[in-house]
């Protein structure tokens, strides 16, 4: 997520918004924004129920057991049409600003 | 005759210790993020010099210490070693397939979720007036 906060101006500049969703609540979520430097949103989703939604949940993988969020990525077109998504299969790698904005453009000229 | 100070195991226990704590620092950067190579040279080192150290402390036990302590700091980094090879190939590949994933082509599930300032953000916020959205979902920081 730092990589993108750092290549936000590039979203910006195609009209693309990024958000981060995980199940931290707006508290912890204001800490890191204030901490890291963050300026897009950081989602709270402490129930896990969109999280659930989209098929991402991590039963049980929270310090205590809790269920969280896998690392996952979707790239969402303005109809909201999932134009581009990124399971990881391991937590320490995951998409990089260059793949979904590569990913934007090939979308567009689709 | 004083036996000198046997200092290649303590640097080579040191440079496993680094191996291991370094990991945080490492994943900051993207050549160094996806696979911890950096970490592994730094355990490499560190086991290049503990056998260093340890081969002098035995083949030549009156001109340098370190049978005992040498032997302690070895078995320390190879279980340090043995951890952190765990968590980098298995622990950190135990991912859900995750196969009821929107794919390319749905319809993205709609949500509304509050943001850092407690503000509710829905997608169809996200997408009036842009060209798309980007979802990034993470684990959490707790």
């Amino acid at each position: 997520m730092r990589s993108f906060q750092q290549r936000l101006s590039e979203f910006d500049a195609r009209g693309l918004r990024v958000v981060a969703i995980s199940v931290d609540t707006p508290e912890i979520n204001q800490r890191q924004c204030r901490k890291l430097g963050y300026t897009f949103s950081l989602l709270s989703d402490p129930k896990a129920e969109v999280i659930r939604r989209y098929g991402v949940l991590h039963p049980g993988a929270g310090p205590k057991h809790e269920d969280i969020a896998r690392p996952a990525e979707f790239l969402v077109d303005s109809t909201g049409t999932v134009r581009w998504v990124n399971l990881t299969e391991n937590i320490a790698v995951r998409a990089r600003p260059k793949e979904v904005l590569k990913a934007f453009e090939q979308s567009r000229n689709d | 005759m004083k036996r000198s100070w046997n200092w290649t195991l303590w640097i080579g226990f040191f440079s496993a210790l680094a191996g291991f704590l370094t990991y945080p620092f490492f994943t900051q950067f993207p050549a160094t993020r996806d696979f911890p190579w950096a970490n592994f040279l730094l355990f490499g080192v560190g086991g290049v010099l503990l056998l260093a150290g340890l081969v002098r402390a035995f083949g030549k036990p009156k001109l340098y210490r370190g049978k005992i302590f040498g032997s302690i700091l070895a078995t320390l980094s190879l279980l340090g070693f043995c951890l952190f090879a765990y968590l980098i190939f298995f622990e950190l590949k135990q991912v859900p397939a995750s196969t009821g994933a929107p794919r390319v082509g749905q319809k993205a599930p709609e949500f509304t979720l509050p943001d850092q300032n407690n503000k509710p953000i829905a997608l169809a916020d996200l997408l009036s007036g842009s060209k798309g959205a980007v979802l990034i979902f993470y684990r959490g920081f707790w």
